[in-house]
């Protein structure tokens, strides 16, 4: 591993520590990837289109998608809020719903699900109040939104909090001696100074929110071309033993979430090369 | 010294409105749910409750999901220190590459995880002829269970590690060295006691993920009854039979972990921030001694 | 645009940052608030901006009332400690920035922006670093960025918290002449906080010594350096040695030695001289002198000869002489000999003031 090292150090424990955690990736990450990629490679272009442009398989990459999306944009909205009421305002209970926040990281999907199915089922403590006015979520494409809500609601919250702590309150004072208002201040001084964090944080939480699984079957009763999720045709596919099909769908997940990553990675260099660090 | 920012902040109404909107919206999305779980799983009173935890098949599936979480969580641990170690003390080439790909299970779907480990090591997977030749059983099977609990629970320990020793740097490490300590002397007296919260922090989030883990060992597991169901799958299961009270008394079981997780989690929050406070104190309290 | 400070009051909890100060900094003064870190002179600054409100008493400019006048009102430029520019904007636009945000009817045509701000630019000799972004120049540059961007609104005063602070010696020096000149070519009415002495000696019209929440002295650099009127004063401006003693009879004596006064000094029992090391003279004989002692360590690099001289009992005394002086007295290390000050500052009555 020495033929690596860039730099002479005195600490030791290079080749080692290196070798290990090659290994170990190599093992859990990588050797399983590959075994995913020659198994499409097996399936052939005209095959794999046929499997991928499937009406239910569309359909179901559509609303992963696009529910994924949707969630993502509310949470970017409501995170920035919660974040910055954390951060800014006093109340009482203040560190108890700073915890609190975390829920869905500690809390596994699956319970998640069958609390929201639950709630918003018809007769639910929540559903029976939206029955009337017609509004439906559970077994819905709206019950999967409220799902993907839930699992991805602390990244944008946890990765813009920092940044407005960090924030110097002289940047706000200057601001304001130069005879900026409140509204000028937060939108010209604040909000650009976090923006990169929250961009980040809702490409974090679409990049969870589109392979979610867990708390999305329950409550999107898994009606095909209507509340169908991507990952739910990969497991059906994989009780028929229809493997081939099965690895053409995840294929084209991976391809999208590491587009979404690729995106996150080249606005982070850009906006940090924009500002001069680094 | 104490500065009032009373100057820079909203009007009064301002603050109230977006302070009510910002808790309306997680009380709706985050204690309404974990309220109900418990409400749901006590619904028809104490005894039906603990009935449905004695069960043999619960407690099995309380077994396996504690077996698997006490062989991945230290199998992570391991790696995190590794891969921390090499990226935030070493420079060398192929860094950054490396930082990615310890972050790439964040983005795969655990189902999609699941489906890696089958093509890998099932009975028609790659290597799935030579494993039944030798007897061996991954899928569906503990093993399994464990290699998708490691792999998306693969990035947290060296994702909080990584940071954290990279902005305390390696001059005490190096002081260490030079005052004639061991490599591992030095990791064991000088790194680890600083890296301490933030490994504790890593291990907790990491356990919560893998009791909790739903998607990949579903594909995986193959769902037998009483041997390869964890607690999550087992949760399905009552679910999909209509058993309420069981499902939700075992998904009140993952919730208290959760909840157990949150408390240990503020705790060592909170422990870091009075370290990092320390320091900061004591950063100021030399550089006033020398002006 | 003079300043006038009427009774201030601040409090923190329990910690009294400003204890009823008065002052008045005149129309086109530069003014300097000196003191150790925690005196208030920070927090007199920021209640001049109007950034932090007093508990009691009144700020005036030009004679009206302006104490709850809101800062965007006050047409005050504050320079912060830490410069505090908008690290998301470009050079240009970090010092447009407070036209820009002007109301609409009030706020300049782009060209006229884009003109002033070139002209603020130049001014501060930075105008080819338009285009530029804070994290990009080094500390002395963002220095001045924040200057021209305070100076952009037109303000009638200029507050500058510890200007210097963040910057290396070789940086600040040039800095503060740079700072001086400026203020000459501008002659609008500045008040700068800095806790060295140095600089505030050197770069202000006045200097306001402050310590605790008091103002100890106010006066022209050159009297407070000549003339401190508290022992506090004495001891932050420069290095001093101190001798115990008592007053009578228009003597400073301290142990077997006395000094003459100057006729009119109060006596007392509990007196304190402060000497400057270049306030004293070596002399190899006892008359006029406070000590005497062994020359323990002498220190010849520099303009000045540094002599430390050791009495038989009490702490060491420092000496500064002129190169011919140390010459004519020919010292030798462990010479037997006598400290006279030229010049001495009698406190009766204080106790030793330790910083």
């Amino acid at each position: 591993m020495t033929f690596l090292a860039k730099r002479y150090s005195v600490l030791p424990g290079f080749g080692l520590s290196l070798g290990y955690a090659i290994f170990w990736l190599g093992l859990i990450v990588l050797l399983p990837l590959t075994a995913l990629i020659l198994t499409s490679s097996q399936l052939g272009l005209p095959l794999f289109w046929e499997t991928v442009s499937a009406p239910r398989v569309v359909a179901s990459l559509q609303l992963s998608f696009g529910t994924a999306a949707l969630a993502a944009l509310i949470n970017c909205v409501m995170g920035f809020l919660v974040a910055w009421v954390l951060v800014r305002y006093r109340f009482p209970g203040k560190r108890f719903v700073d915890a609190l926040v975390d829920l869905p990281f500690a809390l596994p999907t699956a319970v998640a699900g069958i609390a929201l199915t639950t709630i918003y089922a018809p007769n639910g403590w929540l559903g029976q109040y939206l029955e009337p006015w017609g509004l439906k979520v559970a077994f819905t494409p709206t019950g999967i939104v409220i799902a993907l809500i839930f699992v991805s609601l602390p990244f944008v919250v946890r990765t813009v909090q920092p940044v407005l702590e960090d924030l110097e309150g002289e940047l706000e004072e200057a601001a304001t001696c130069l005879g900026a208002g409140r509204w000028q201040i937060f939108r010209r001084v604040i909000f650009p100074a976090v923006l990169p964090a929250l961009m980040t944080g809702t490409a974090m939480a679409f990049a969870r929110a589109t392979g979610e699984f867990g708390s999305v079957i329950f409550i999107a009763g898994n009606i095909p071309l209507v509340s169908e999720i991507a990952p739910l045709i990969i497991i059906s596919k994989l009780e028929q033993f229809d493997f081939l099909g099965a690895t053409a769908v995840a294929v084209v997940m991976l391809m999208l979430s590491f587009s979404v990553l690729f995106a996150i990675n080249l606005l982070q260099w850009w906006t940090s090369r924009r500002h001069g660090m680094k | 010294m104490a500065m009032q920012h009373t100057l820079t902040t909203e009007r009064a109404w301002v603050r109230y409105a977006l302070t009510t909107l910002a808790l309306l919206f997680l009380l709706v999305f985050l204690l309404v749910p974990l309220v109900s779980v418990f409400w749901e799983a006590l619904a028809k009173g104490w005894d039906l409750y603990a009935d449905a935890l004695v069960e043999y098949e619960a407690w099995q599936a309380i077994k396996l999901t504690l077996i698997a979480a006490a062989i991945a969580v230290p199998l992570n641990l391991v790696f995190g220190v590794a891969a921390a170690w090499a990226i935030a003390r070493f420079e060398f080439r192929g860094k950054s590459l490396l930082t990615t790909l310890i972050d790439l299970p964040f983005s795969v779907s655990p189902v999609v995880a699941g489906l890696m480990y089958i093509l890998l090591f099932g009975s028609h997977g790659w290597l799935g002829g030579w494993l039944s030749e030798h007897n061996i059983q991954i899928i569906f099977a503990i093993p399994g269970i464990v290699l998708a609990t490691v792999f998306v629970t693969f990035p947290f320990v060296a994702r909080e590690l990584i940071p954290l020793m990279q902005a305390q740097g390696q001059d005490e490490e190096q002081a260490a060295i030079v005052l004639g300590a061991s490599g591992f002397a030095a990791f064991w007296h000088v790194t680890l006691p600083n890296i301490k919260w933030g490994l504790l922090y890593g291990v907790i989030l990491t356990n919560a993920r893998a009791m909790g883990e739903f998607g990949a060992v579903s594909v995986v597991s193959g769902h037998i009854r009483g041997e390869t169901n964890t607690i999550p799958l087992h949760v399905e299961i009552l679910y999909n039979e209509y058993n309420f009270v069981g499902a939700f008394a075992c998904a009140s079981i993952l919730a208290l972990l959760a909840l157990v997780t949150l408390a240990v989690k503020t705790l060592v929050e909170w422990r870091m921030e009075r370290q990092h406070e320390a320091s900061l104190v004591r950063t100021q309290q030399a550089r006033e001694a020398l002006v | 645009m003079s300043i006038e400070i009427r009774n201030i009051e601040k409090r923190f909890g329990n910690f009294t940052a400003l204890d009823k100060v008065s002052l008045k900094v005149e129309s086109g003064e530069l003014l300097a608030l000196l003191g150790p870190s925690g005196c208030g002179k920070t927090t007199l600054l920021r209640i001049i901006a109007g950034l932090e409100k007093p508990d009691a008493g009144q700020v005036l400019f030009s004679g009206a009332d302006s104490t709850h006048t809101h800062v965007a009102e006050r047409q005050v430029g504050f320079v912060f400690q830490h410069y505090a520019l908008f690290r998301h904007m470009t050079v240009f636009d970090n010092v447009a920035f407070g036209l820009s945000v002007r109301p609409r009817k009030l706020r300049p045509s782009r060209e006229e922006i884009r003109e002033r701000v070139m002209k603020l630019l130049k001014m501060v000799q930075l105008d080819w670093l338009a285009d530029a972004y804070p994290a990009q120049l080094s500390g002395g540059q963002r220095q001045r960025i924040a200057l021209a961007r305070s100076l952009a609104v037109e303000p009638s005063v200029l507050l500058l918290d510890e200007p210097f602070g963040a910057l290396d010696a070789k940086v600040r020096k040039d800095l503060r002449r740079w700072l001086r000149d400026l203020h000459h070519e501008m002659h609008i009415t500045s008040v700068f906080v800095t806790h060295d002495q140095e600089e505030a000696l050197e770069v202000s019209d006045r200097v306001v010594v402050m310590d605790h929440g008091h103002i100890e002295q106010i006066g022209r650099p050159d009297d407070i350096y000549e003339n401190p009127a508290t022992p506090f004063v004495t001891r932050f401006l420069g290095d001093v040695n101190l001798f115990h003693g008592r007053v009578d009879g228009g003597h400073f004596t301290h142990g077997d030695f006395a000094h003459a006064l100057e006729a009119g000094t109060v006596g007392g029992d509990q007196a304190v001289a402060y000497v400057r090391p270049h306030d004293l003279d070596i002399s190899r004989v006892a008359q006029g002198a406070l000590a005497a002692g062994s020359v323990e360590h002498i220190h010849a690099v520099g303009p000045l000869v540094r002599i430390e001289v050791v009495p038989d009992s009490g702490e060491a005394i420092e000496v500064a002489l002129t190169k011919e002086r140390y010459r004519e007295l020919g010292l030798m290390l462990g010479d037997k000999v006598f400290v006279a000050p030229k010049k001495l500052s009698v406190f009766v009555g204080a106790q030793d003031y330790a910083i």
